[in-house]
C-alpha cells in the first residue's frame, strides 16, 4: 500500500489567550506554541498502522515554512518513510481549495492507494481539503472517517464515517481514495528516541509552485475561492440571560426555563 | 564563538515526545498516585517501551542511543508533571544502571545493562546507610570473600526502586578490606533481587514522591559470586563519585522540571484569581514573584544543560554538576514555596498540585548529596 499523509502545523490555542494581530487578518502567534493539527496526528497513525499491517510506504506532505519540518520529522520518527514540504511565497493566504491544489499537484507525481488528511484543521476549521483533494485528484473521498478496513482484494476499503450522536455510517470506497480522518480513530503512538534519531537523517524534499508545475496565480490568495477579510472578536450577544440568586433559586429558575422551552 | 544556546531538532522533538507522554499518560493519574502511593507499573512499563529507561546508553546495550542532555530533558519533562515518575527513571538510570555501563564487564553489560536499559527490570543503587549519609566513607556494610563468594552483611537505607515487582538488581558499596594506610577499601558489588539473605523492608512513608519506591535493605550472610564485583576491587568510592556527577545533573533537571510545573500552576492561577477587582497577577507583589521564579528556572535550566553537555563532551564537570544541583534544588524550593504563597490558602490544600510540588521539592536539597555536600565539593574544586 502506498500511503500519503498530509499534515498541517497549527498554533496551540487551547490554553492561551488569543489576540488579533495588527493586520486584522491573523492572530498574534508570537507567544503561541505550535504542533501538528490534532486530526492529522491520527491520520499519521492510521497510515503507519496500515503500512505495518500490509507493507508499503508512507509519504508525509506538508505545506508551509521551514518550521513545519518539526511536524514532518515527528511523523517520520513514528514510521513515515519519505517527506515533501511545499514552500513558496505564492502559497501564502490560500484557502482550503488553494491548499488542496498545491497538495494535489505534489501527490499527482506519486503512486498512491490512499491519501490521508485530517478531517479539519484546528486553526481555520474549514474542513475543505480532503473533499477538494479528492475532486482534484479525480478519486473518491470520505471525511470524518473513524474506521478504515482495507478489504481483501486490496482495491476497496470499508470506512466508517462519524455522524451526529456518535453514529457511524459505513460505506465501501474504491482505492485510490482520499480519507479525511477524525480524532479517536486510533491511539497515536509516541515517537521513540531511536525513531527520532533515524528521522533526523531522512531528507525532506522541498518543492516550489514552479516545481509542481503550478502558476503562482493558481495558488495562494489569488488561486482561492474564499479570501479572508478580517477577524473580529465575537460580539457579546444580548441573548444571554444571567440568572442571579443563591444556588437554590437559580436552579429553580433554570429548571423553569428548560421546562418552558420544552428542553427537558 | 557559538553562544546561542538552542536545542537541535532531535532534542526538541524528543522533548515534545516526553512532554506529550507525560501530559497524556501520566497527568491523568497523578492525583491517584499521590493519594495511594501505588507504584505506577503501567506508566513505568510504557516508559520502558518508549526507551525512556535507557536514554543515555548505546543501542547495542538495549539503550536509546541518546546522550546525557537528552536524558536530562526527559527527567525535566517528567518532573514537570510528576516527581515520583521522574525520580523512578532518574534513580534507575543514574544510579541503578550507570555502574554497569561505566564499569561492568562485557558479560555484566549483556546480562544486566540490556534488560535495565530496555526497561524489563528496574535497578537501584545502595550507598546510604544509617551511619553513612554524607559521610559515605563511614560505610559499615561488609563483603567478605569466602570460597569464591562475597558474603555480605549490613544495612542500606533510603534506596530507590528496590522493592517493586519490576526490581531486578541492586548495586551496593561495601567494605571489602582495609588498605595498608588503614583506610577502608570500598568496592561495588551487585546483588540480584531474590538472593537469599537480601531482605527488602516495606516502603517508607515519605513527605513527597509518594509513588516512588523507597526502602531499607538488609543483608544477612547474603552470598553472591565473586564475579558480581563491578569494576576493580577497592574502586567503589571513585566509581560512585563519578556516577554521582551524572546523577547530580539529572537531579538538577528534576528540580528544574518540578519548579516549572509549580510555576505554570501559579502563573495560570495568577491570571484567573480575582481579588480587589482584578486578577492577582496584575499586582506587583505577585507579578514580581512570578518574574523571579521564571528567571531562576531559566538560570537553573541553563546550568543543568551546560553540565549535561560537558558530560557528553567528556570534559571534567564535577564542579558544574555540583553547582547545577545546588542551585537548581534550592531554586526549586524557593519557587515551589512562592507558588504555594500565590495560591494562598488553596496552596495548603492537598488537592492543589502546588502543594504536591512543594513537598516534592525538599528532598532535592538532600538526595544525591545535600546542599552542604555540594558546597563542600564546589569549595574543593575552588582549591579550598
Amino acid at each position: 500500500m502506498n500511503l500519503v499523509v498530509c499534515v498541517k502545523r497549527v498554533p496551540d490555542t487551547a490554553e492561551s489567550e488569543v489576540h488579533i494581530d495588527a493586520s486584522g487578518k491573523d492572530i498574534d502567534k508570537s507567544r503561541l506554541s505550535f504542533g501538528i493539527n490534532e486530526c492529522d496526528n491520527y491520520a499519521v497513525e492510521e497510515a503507519i498502522q496500515i503500512k505495518e499491517r500490509l507493507g508499503g510506504t508512507v509519504t508525509v506532505i506538508s505545506l508551509g515554512p521551514k518550521e513545519n519540518d518539526e511536524v514532518i520529522r515527528m511523523a517520520l520518527a513514528k514510521g513515515g518513510d519519505e517527506a515533501i514540504r511545499l514552500e513558496d511565497e505564492a502559497f501564502d493566504g490560500g484557502d482550503g481549495f488553494a491548499v488542496a491544489k498545491a497538495l494535489a499537484a505534489a501527490i499527482k507525481g506519486l503512486e498512491f492507494d490512499i491519501v490521508f488528511t485530517g478531517a479539519l484543521a484546528d486553526d481555520d476549521g474549514y474542513a475543505v481539503v480532503p473533499a477538494a483533494l479528492g475532486e482534484l485528484l479525480g478519486v473518491p473521498h470520505a471525511t470524518y472517517v473513524k474506521k478504515v478496513e482495507i478489504l481483501e482484494d486490496g482495491k476497496r476499503a470499508k470506512v466508517g464515517r462519524e455522524l451526529e450522536g456518535g453514529l457511524l455510517e459505513f460505506l465501501e470506497i474504491e482505492l485510490p481514495c482520499v480519507l479525511g480522518i477524525q480524532t479517536g480513530i486510533n491511539e497515536p503512538r509516541y515517537a521513540s528516541f531511536k525513531g527520532i534519531k533515524q528521522a533526523a537523517k531522512k531528507e525532506i524534499a522541498i518543492k516550489s509552485a514552479a516545481d509542481l508545475g503550478l502558476d503562482p496565480s493558481e495558488v495562494g490568495e489569488s488561486g482561492s475561492w474564499a479570501v479572508l477579510e478580517k477577524f473580529t472578536p465575537p460580539v457579546v450577544g444580548e441573548m444571554a440571560e444571567i440568572l442571579e440568586g443563591d444556588p437554590e433559586e437559580t436552579a429553580a429558575k433554570l429548571a423553569a426555563i428548560l421546562k418552558e422551552k420544552g428542553l427537558v | 564563538m557559538k553562544m546561542l544556546f538552542e536545542l537541535d531538532e532531535e532534542k526538541r522533538l524528543f522533548r515534545q515526545t516526553v512532554r506529550d507522554f507525560a501530559e497524556q499518560e501520566i497527568r491523568p493519574h497523578v492525583d491517584r498516585l499521590w493519594e495511594t502511593g501505588e507504584f505506577p507499573y503501567d506508566i513505568v512499563r510504557k516508559m520502558g517501551e518508549l526507551g525512556l529507561l535507557g536514554i543515555p546508553w548505546p543501542e547495542e546495550y538495549g539503550g536509546a542511543g541518546g546522550d546525557y542532555l537528552a536524558y536530562a530533558i526527559a527527567v525535566e519533562e517528567l518532573a514537570r508533571v510528576d516527581g515520583s515518575c521522574a525520580i523512578t527513571v532518574e534513580a534507575h538510570i543514574s544510579l541503578g544502571s550507570a555502574p554497569f555501563y561505566y564499569y561492568g564487564t562485557e558479560e555484566q553489560k549483556r546480562e544486566w545493562l540490556v534488560p535495565l536499559a530496555q526497561g524489563r527490570i528496574l535497578g537501584s543503587f545502595g550507598l546510604t546507610e544509617p551511619e553513612a549519609g554524607s559521610d559515605a566513607g563511614n560505610t559499615k556494610t561488609r563483603a567478605e570473600l569466602k570460597d569464591g563468594q562475597w558474603v555480605i552483611n549490613g544495612t542500606k537505607c533510603f534506596i530507590t526502586n528496590p522493592g517493586t515487582e519490576m526490581s531486578g538488581v541492586v548495586t551496593i558499596t561495601a567494605v571489602t578490606g582495609i588498605r595498608p594506610s588503614g583506610k577502608k577499601e570500598i568496592s561495588n558489588i551487585f546483588i540480584p533481587k531474590g538472593t537469599p539473605g537480601y531482605n527488602i523492608a516495606p516502603k517508607y512513608k515519605k513527605m513527597g514522591w509518594h509513588a516512588s519506591d523507597t526502602r531499607e535493605l538488609n543483608f544477612v550472610d547474603c552470598k553472591v559470586p565473586e564475579s558480581n564485583l563491578i569494576g576493580k576491587r577497592g574502586e567503589g568510592f571513585k566509581q560512585f563519585l563519578d556516577c554521582l556527577d551524572g546523577g547530580r545533573i539529572a537531579i538538577a533537571a528534576l528540580a528544574v522540571g518540578t519548579a516549572q510545573g509549580a510555576f505554570e500552576e501559579a502563573l495560570r492561577y495568577a491570571k484567573e484569581r480575582v481579588q480587589f477587582g482584578q486578577p492577582i497577577g496584575k499586582f506587583q507583589g505577585v507579578s514580581f514573584k512570578l518574574a523571579d521564579m521564571a528567571t531562576e528556572i531559566e538560570i537553573a535550566r541553563n546550568m543543568a544543560y551546560k553540565a549535561a553537555a560537558m558530560r557528553d563532551a567528556g570534559v571534567p564537570h564535577t564542579k558544574e554538576a555540583s553547582m547545577a544541583k545546588l542551585f537548581a534544588s534550592e531554586m526549586c524550593m524557593r519557587t515551589t514555596t512562592q507558588a504555594v504563597q500565590i495560591f494562598g490558602g488553596y496552596g495548603f490544600m492537598d488537592e492543589y498540585p502546588v502543594s504536591r510540588f512543594f513537598r516534592d521539592a525538599k528532598i532535592l536539597e538532600i538526595g544525591e548529596g545535600t546542599s552542604e555536600v555540594q558546597r563542600m565539593v564546589i569549595s574543593r574544586e575552588l582549591g579550598l
